[in-house]
């Protein structure tokens, strides 16, 4: 009997925290943990180890606890590794843990699965824990589909429809070999469906947009002349003092983020150095970088202060969005700066305005996130199904091209269905034969 | 009283024949009860064994000493081999049949087996014990048979009607009566029933078809028998011919549709999209302007013709008409007119993976009375279900075949988990793991595990034994000759130099690198015979498939290993849906497994199914 697949899952909640908590569980336990750590582990002890990647080099400091079956909570040897709550740190301990060949990351409630097949769990505590489980797939799948259904129907339907109708197009060649309707098993329109699907699977997975930009943030700078209030502006929007605030002009030299819930949007907001023209080396890095963090943000927020005129602007060149914001409007100082009525006028120094900013900000993040092109990777899950997808995809095209029977190639068309179950529902039997009935007049 | 035996099968059709057989190999004394011994071993409706998926199921059946393959290579006519081009995990043997040949045949081997005594009575019902349990059958003459397990195999006989045009007639087969009292035995025993339909065509004169105008498609050149213990087809082989409706018989079957008993609405039941009846293809497919018909002798001495293709229930003046406008039936005479018939089955999701009724010990259902067409699938059953009444009777482990083991498992546990919206029929691509389950092979899955419960006859176990070592020995031997890339370059081999030493079994997976080619590299190999050769290069090809499998075949066997209490109150499950709750309580099924393919079936569903499981489990365990 082949040995079961090893399965990992980040177990913890939402990222970034401060510690994470990755379960292994499974028979590549003890060969895994020796991989990432150098060393054996003493089961049922805490372990302060680094943990190395496939290339050897160190991903964080980590704490692992090894468990042996079938004292664990799956029944199977368990691993489990506490990190920095970095979703860097998280993804890049997973790629190293799925880059075994016999370990995959974990369906919703597999671990549960594998404690209760293996017996771990007694009474109204399986029973709860199946409500649990049963609660909580139902909801992540519908969640997951709602959120597909509603951005992304056409590029599932046209997938299935792919997929279907190939499968179709190879079976009927392979059951039905003496029917005068059954197609030949004509390469070329199945390497043509094939073809477009494995198009659309790379446009997908090539993609960065909205999907994990909600999840990750989007990035807004402040931006602007020396002293014009930035980071008393990003102090005054954090509620904390995280930079540092002078009357010295140029007192911040690097960029500093801050996260913030913007109208339910994740932000990430940049406050950098002033821009001015400067021979101090380490200022004229600092501009170096506020031009960088202008150029990649979503969302500019380009800081005047009421005060006195600009010298120095190159809005122009800016990637993102523009909010153009006049500080210091307590002064109670006119005609010095131009105002638009698109300029949000407000006081870091006394907050009046910085709702209005919030405003501002909320009604262009939700302008942003409605006008990204619709993403169907929300979830890692779904980004290593469509990645093994494509994998099958492309090996029945070049099995097609290589002439391969068709009762071969039809087996990697359906691990592409097969992995592509999660997001597109199951391919059964009885829809493959029902295409077939319907396109071709069989039966002699 | 009544006669006594063992086990005692109802119906002599394909299930009945091979499930009577089964039977009585695995040592039951077993009676075959049929209304009329003439008419057992039958072909009711198209002269052909085989096909895609069905060929498959009469090598297995053939594997287990079963005895429809051997009938069938005593009565074929016209061996083909279908899917040769493509691999052999997908050849289908296929043969015309001739149709009294076959059942002399099957006639003749049924009355050779020991232990199998056959009896011409119309049975009328069934006699139960107080717990439910069957004991034996009434026939109409008021006699009884009892047996500790009863197999009914009654096909289309359960409330058959004909439906032709208006006509209806009510019949299992033409000219022969229905079941009607088992049937309403059955529904009073309160299992759930429905109705489905299947058509036949006309049946023409050969002497009076134009055959100079007609394609001719002979058989292959070397028939390939059926079963692993012919050694060669004897009988002489025909060919079939081949012409093809046109816009002329469209047009007459178009302007007649309503008076089809199909388009009337006078048949209630399902028929299968597979095997629509001409007016079908026309309503559904009304931009083709021709559809092919087989011309199928039904036997060398016989003048009949099964016009493969044209099954209808046109009144009998639109089938001539329509007939007489093909190319080479212009002129033709027609012995009998086609006919639709509609019966009643029994919804399978009633019956476990032994066949037998659950709730009602003893009582086993085979072939088209669970929903099913075709002989093969119809034998597969019988044989399935004769075995596991033997194994009741002679109180023995009962026997079962899983997905990956056998199209027979394949097919049971559709039956059994999904049941029917039309009649069921075998094709490969219902088997997840038709790689491995190949039509040549079948004797290597299949008959060790036969013969140790006690169903393979001393003189296939023999044969097979031979075959089975040589063949080990021969894979043994290619796994230990192994080449480097460098070397096998030397021999002209186009392989990847990835420094990776493989061994000659590797070697013939390559697509360009066959037996001889192996041969040449390593003089010193034994030489086996054709036949090894055929099977180890075959092997080789499919082994990289297959081992990518093993983890889903793993996965699959470790839900079946987890099984489900018959007793299960889904009620007292917690966390089920509704949904979940009544598709669980109608299929009832026997694994987890099985409960994870009823359609519709979610993770939460199965795991709240497992926690109950354990946690019965364990107040059982607590209480003990």
């Amino acid at each position: 009997m082949a040995e079961r697949d090893t399965i990992c899952a980040l177990a913890s909640g939402n990222l970034p925290s401060a510690i994470a908590m990755i379960r292994v569980s499974g028979p590549a336990v003890s060969e895994l943990s020796y991989r990432l750590l150098g060393k054996h582990l003493v089961p049922r002890y805490a372990t302060l180890a680094p943990l190395y990647g496939t290339d050897k080099e160190q991903i964080d400091e980590a704490v692992v606890t090894l468990f042996r079956g079938p004292a664990s909570f799956t029944g199977e040897d368990v691993l489990e590794i506490s990190i920095h709550g970095g979703p860097s740190i998280v993804e890049a301990t997973l790629d190293t843990l799925c880059e075994h060949g016999r370990v995959r990351l974990a369906e919703p409630g597999e671990f549960t699965r594998r404690a209760v097949e293996a017996g771990k769990y007694d009474l109204v505590e399986a029973e709860a824990i199946a409500d649990l489980i049963e609660a909580s797939t139902e909801a992540q799948r519908r969640q997951a589909l709602q959120q597909l259904r509603g951005v992304t129907s056409s590029v599932l339907e046209g997938w299935r429809k792919d997929l279907l109708e190939s499968l179709a197009l190879l079976e009927v060649a392979v059951d039905f070999p003496d029917e005068e309707d059954a197609p030949d098993y004509t390469h070329e329109s199945i390497i043509e469906r094939l073809e477009k699907l494995a198009a659309s699977l790379s446009e997908v997975l090539s993609d960065t947009a909205i999907g994990e930009q909600v999840r990750d943030g989007f990035r807004v700078a402040l931006v602007g002349e020396p002293n014009v209030g930035k980071s008393s502006l990003l102090n005054c929007l954090a509620g904390r003092d995280a930079a540092i605030v002078t009357d010295v002009p140029g007192t911040t030299r690097d960029a500093i983020d801050v996260r913030l819930n913007v109208g339910g949007y994740l932000v990430i907001l940049t406050d950098t150095a002033g821009l001015r023209e400067t021979v101090d080396p380490v200022e004229e890095e600092g501009v170096r970088r506020a031009r960088r963090a202008a150029v990649d943000a979503d969302i500019v927020l380009h800081i005047r202060a009421a005060d006195r005129p600009s010298a120095f602007t190159d809005a122009a060149q800016w990637g993102g969005r523009t909010i153009d914001v006049l500080n210091k409007s307590d002064l109670g100082v006119d005609n010095v700066q131009s105002v638009s009525r698109e300029t949000v006028q407000l006081s870091a120094k006394t907050n009046e305005g910085v709702d209005l900013l919030m405003g501002r900000l909320s009604i262009e993040l939700a302008s942003l996130a409605s006008k990204a092109p619709p993403s169907v990777i929300t979830r890692k899950r779904h980004r290593r199904a469509l990645q093994s997808a494509q994998v099958s995809v492309n090996d029945a095209l070049q099995g097609l091209r290589a002439g391969l029977g068709g009762e071969l190639v039809s087996e990697d068309v359906r691990r592409a269905a097969q992995a592509l179950t999660g997001l597109l529902g199951g391919i059964g039997v009885e829809e493959v034969l029902g295409e077939i009935f319907s396109s071709f007049c069989i039966g002699k | 009283m009544g006669l006594s035996f063992d086990v005692i099968v109802v119906g002599g059709g394909h299930a009945g024949c091979e499930a009577a057989a089964a039977s009585a190999r695995a040592g039951a004394r077993t009676a075959l009860i049929t209304h009329n011994l003439e008419t057992i071993g039958e072909m009711s409706c198209n002269p052909a064994i085989g096909g895609l998926g069905k060929g498959h199921l009469v090598r297995e059946i053939d594997a287990l000493d079963g005895i429809m393959a051997r009938v069938a290579d005593q009565a074929g006519i016209q061996f083909r081999m279908l899917n040769r081009s493509k691999g052999p995990a997908v050849w289908g043997p296929r043969a015309q049949i001739d149709r009294s040949l076959y059942r002399a045949a099957m006639q003749a081997e049924l009355k050779k087996i020991e232990n199998l005594e056959l009896f011409a009575e119309a049975v009328e019902d069934l006699i139960s014990a107080e717990d439910g349990s069957v004991r034996g059958v009434i026939c109409a003459s008021g006699a009884e048979y009892y047996a500790t397990a009863v197999v009914i195999t009654t096909g289309t006989f359960l409330k058959g009607v004909i439906h032709r045009g208006e006509e209806r007639i009510p019949a299992g087969r033409v000219g022969e009566a229905p079941a009607i009292a088992l049937s309403d035995r059955l529904y009073g025993m309160g299992l759930p029933m429905g109705r489905l339909k299947t058509g036949t065509p006309a049946r023409l004169d050969a002497t009076t078809i134009d055959w100079d105008v007609c394609e001719m498609q002979p058989a292959d050149d070397e028939p390939i028998p059926f079963s692993f213990l012919t050694p060669q087809i004897d009988v002489p082989q025909i060919s079939c011919g081949i012409t093809y409706t046109n816009e002329k018989t469209h047009q007459i079957i178009a302007e007649n549709l309503e008076r089809s008993s199909v388009y009337s609405g006078a048949i209630a039941g399902r028929g299968p999209r597979y095997c629509p009846s001409i007016e079908d293809k026309i309503k559904r497919f009304a931009d083709k302007s021709r559809h092919q018909i087989f011309l199928e002798p039904e036997g060398l001495e016989d003048d009949t013709v099964y016009p493969n293709g044209i099954s209808t229930s046109l009144p009998e003046d639109v089938q001539a008409g329509f007939i007489r406008t093909i190319q080479g039936l212009e002129e033709v005479r027609i012995k009998q007119f086609g006919y639709a018939i509609e019966y009643d089955y029994v919804d399978p999701r009633a019956l476990t993976s032994t066949l037998t009724v659950k709730g009602a010990k003893g009582l086993y259902l085979a072939g088209q009375i669970n929903g099913t067409t075709g002989y093969e699938e119809a034998a597969a059953q019988g044989l399935v279900a004769g075995a596991n009444a033997a194994c009741e009777a002679l109180d023995r482990p009962s026997i079962t075949f899983d997905r990956a083991e056998a199209y027979i498992g394949v097919m049971i546990d559709d039956l059994v988990t999904r049941g029917v919206t039309e009649p069921y029929r075998m094709f490969t691509s219902r088997a997840e793991y038709r790689l491995a389950l190949r039509s040549d092979n079948a004797d290597q899955r299949l008959t060790l595990k036969g013969e140790s419960v006690g169903l393979v006859g001393p003189e296939r176990a023999a044969v097979f034994h031979v075959k089975h070592s040589t063949l080990q020995n021969a894979r043994t031997e290619l796994d230990s000759r192994t080449l480097t890339p460098k070397d096998a370059s030397a021999q002209g081999w186009s392989v990847n130099q990835d420094g990776r030493r493989r061994s000659a079994m590797d070697y013939l997976a390559y697509p360009d690198i066959d037996i001889a080619t192996v041969r040449a590299a390593f003089p010193d190999l034994p030489h086996w015979g054709e036949d090894i050769d055929r099977q180890v290069a075959i092997d080789a090809q499919y082994a990289g498939y297959i081992e990518r499998q093993a983890s889903e075949v793993a996965a699959m066997r470790r839900d079946e290993s987890l099984k489900i209490p018959s007793t299960i109150d889904y009620g007292l499950v917690g966390g089920l849906s509704n949904e979940a709750r009544s598709k669980l309580e109608l299929a009832r099924p026997e694994t987890i497994g099985q409960a994870s393919r009823i359609e519709g079936m979610t993770p939460g569903a199965i795991t709240a199914v497992l926690g109950y499981i354990r946690q019965v489990g364990h107040r059982r365990s607590r209480r003990g």
